[in-house]
């Protein structure tokens, strides 16, 4: 198997995998700090590495569409966008996981204006959860790199048909420099061979994203629910399959010194990376911490995240975004949300970190840290959630 | 709501293969106003044919498709020589 090891930074890192997955129609708008994902492809088909249509379109509303009508004409698509331009999208998203179309998209995730700001934190992607897309949170350019590929496979099943997001923090991961190990077209695409339904065909006509009364709508979003709780175990295989054919499998979730660990942190992203060097520096002060950092955010595999959380008395959570108006934020939520029905669950805590691109320092992470443990060990009720670094 | 399919029986993706469906969807019933023409003044200029967007005007055959017009008023705003009113609907 040919491989090659170059310096790239995430967002360069998966427009090589979406060349690699040949894919036929890209269309994007530029936006900061996403630009350079689709400019790296339209260079691939300029020096004619790519054989693919590039959509120059004139807002993300209709790049979305575009890539909707492309993959229900058989084309596997891709684009990519974050902010401003992901709001912009939000009616198509829904239509794109309606419609079940395949499409894959990446997000350098990046906060929402008023105020205009450029840089991350998952304002935009959290803003999209409920949209029916899957959602893939990474940590690493070569993870950004081997989640589109998995991605295009997962979302291609027959069983599957779910557009996919792969979204990282804009700036930290998009632009910062990583090796990564890059295979060759011909082995991504035996890995992930092209499987797009050509849904729009005129020899067997139909009228895709249908109007519909309230007799029948129900039973169509309910199809999506039931394709959505199949996406778990889907990616485990897909994930274990890449690992057999490229070396590398990351599974729904990642563990960090979880097997001894007595207190788990609980965050994703570039976040998780910096907290698994402050996990290190709280062992070394006899504090047995350990890393759950969800890689599979939606679907959510409430299962696997119970039986992994559920052995532990504090787990502190935190949250590169805000859910205004609400008590916590939205990792919280959905964590919390596995234990409905379960009489005993940990104790949470929640800090609400990052936000617009305000560095997350491995000093910050001890810090919350420590307060909630002191909360737990005083067996005090704590805010349910803290604005952590917020100037008073 | 027996008689109707279940979630596993439908298309996926809300697709339909049967063109022309829309027909079978009676939409008329989102119509807060209905035009009543005076066809004995009617000129038969078609404007109003041309300017429907529900396509549910036939000044030909002095018809109007209530199953499926959306009582938008266009037609009544648009006749040259006003013989459409617009009548609120009263259940
Ligand atoms: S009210 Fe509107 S929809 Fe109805 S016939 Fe007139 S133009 Fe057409
Ligand atoms: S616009 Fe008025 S006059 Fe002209 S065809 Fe329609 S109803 Fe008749």
């Amino acid at each position: 198997m040919k491989t090659e090891r170059l310096p790239l930074p995430t967002n360069y890192a998966v427009a090589y995998a979406a060349k690699s997955c040949d894919v036929d129609v890209v269309a994007a708008y530029p936006i900061t700090p996403q630009s350079d994902i689709v400019e790296r492809i339209a260079q691939f088909i300029a020096d004619g590495e790519l054989n693919a249509e590039y959509i120059p379109v004139e807002s993300e509303h209709s790049a979305l569409s575009a890539c909707i009508g492309a993959s229900a004409a058989g084309a596997r698509a891709f684009t990519a966008t974050c902010s401003q331009g992901l709001a912009l999208m939000h009616e198509c998203l829904f239509i794109a996981s309606g419609c079940r179309l395949p499409i894959v998209m990446c997000v350098s995730c990046r906060t929402l204006s008023t105020p205009i700001n450029i840089h991350t934190d998952y304002q935009d992607s959290m803003s999209s959860r409920d949209c029916g897309w899957v959602q893939i949170y990474v940590s690493s350019a070569q993870e950004g790199y081997d989640s589109v590929i998995q991605g295009y496979k997962l979302a291609e099943l027959d069983e599957i048909l779910i557009p996919v997001m792969v979204c990282y923090d804009g700036y930290v991961l998009s632009h910062t420099y990583e090796p990564v190990i890059v295979h060759s077209d011909k082995d991504v695409l035996a890995f992930a061979p092209k499987n797009v339904k050509r849904v729009l065909n005129p020899d067997e006509p139909v009228t895709l994203g249908v109007f519909c009364l309230p007799n029948y709508e129900y039973e169509f979003k309910y199809q999506l629910i039931d394709a959505l709780s199949k996406v778990p175990n889907a990616l485990k295989i897909v994930d274990k399959e890449f690992g057999e054919y490229f070396g590398r499998s990351y599974g729904l979730y990642e563990c960090y010194r979880m097997d001894d660990a007595e207190y788990v942190l609980a965050t994703m992203g570039a976040v998780a990376s910096t907290a698994r060097v402050a996990i290190d520096e709280l062992r070394q002060e006899g504090l047995k911490v350990g890393l759950f950092r969800p890689r599979l955010f939606r679907p959510c595999p409430s299962d696997e995240w119970r039986d992994i959380l559920s052995k532990f008395e504090l787990v502190t959570v935190i949250d590169r975004s805000i859910s205004f108006g609400s008590v916590a934020g939205p990792l919280l939520f959905e964590i919390l949300g596995v234990f409905m029905n379960e009489r005993e669950r940990p104790m949470f805590t929640n800090f609400i970190a990052g936000i617009g691109g305000r560095d997350v320092t491995v000093n910050d992470i001890k810090s919350m840290f420590r307060r909630s443990l002191e909360a737990y060990r005083e067996k005090r009720s704590v805010r349910s959630c803290e604005y952590y670094g917020v100037r008073w | 709501m027996s008689g109707l399919k279940s979630w596993r029986e439908i298309p996926i993706g809300c697709k339909t293969t049967s063109p022309g469906s829309t027909v079978r969807i009676k939409t008329g019933t989102w119509r807060d106003f209905r035009p009543v023409v005076n066809w004995e003044k009617c000129t038969k200029c078609m404007l109003c044919y041309i300017y429907c967007p529900d396509g549910t005007i036939f000044p030909e055959s002095s018809y109007v498709d209530y199953d499926h017009c959306k009582g938008c008023g266009i037609c009544a705003k648009e006749c040259p020589v006003k013989v459409i009113t617009m009548v609120e609907e009263v259940i």
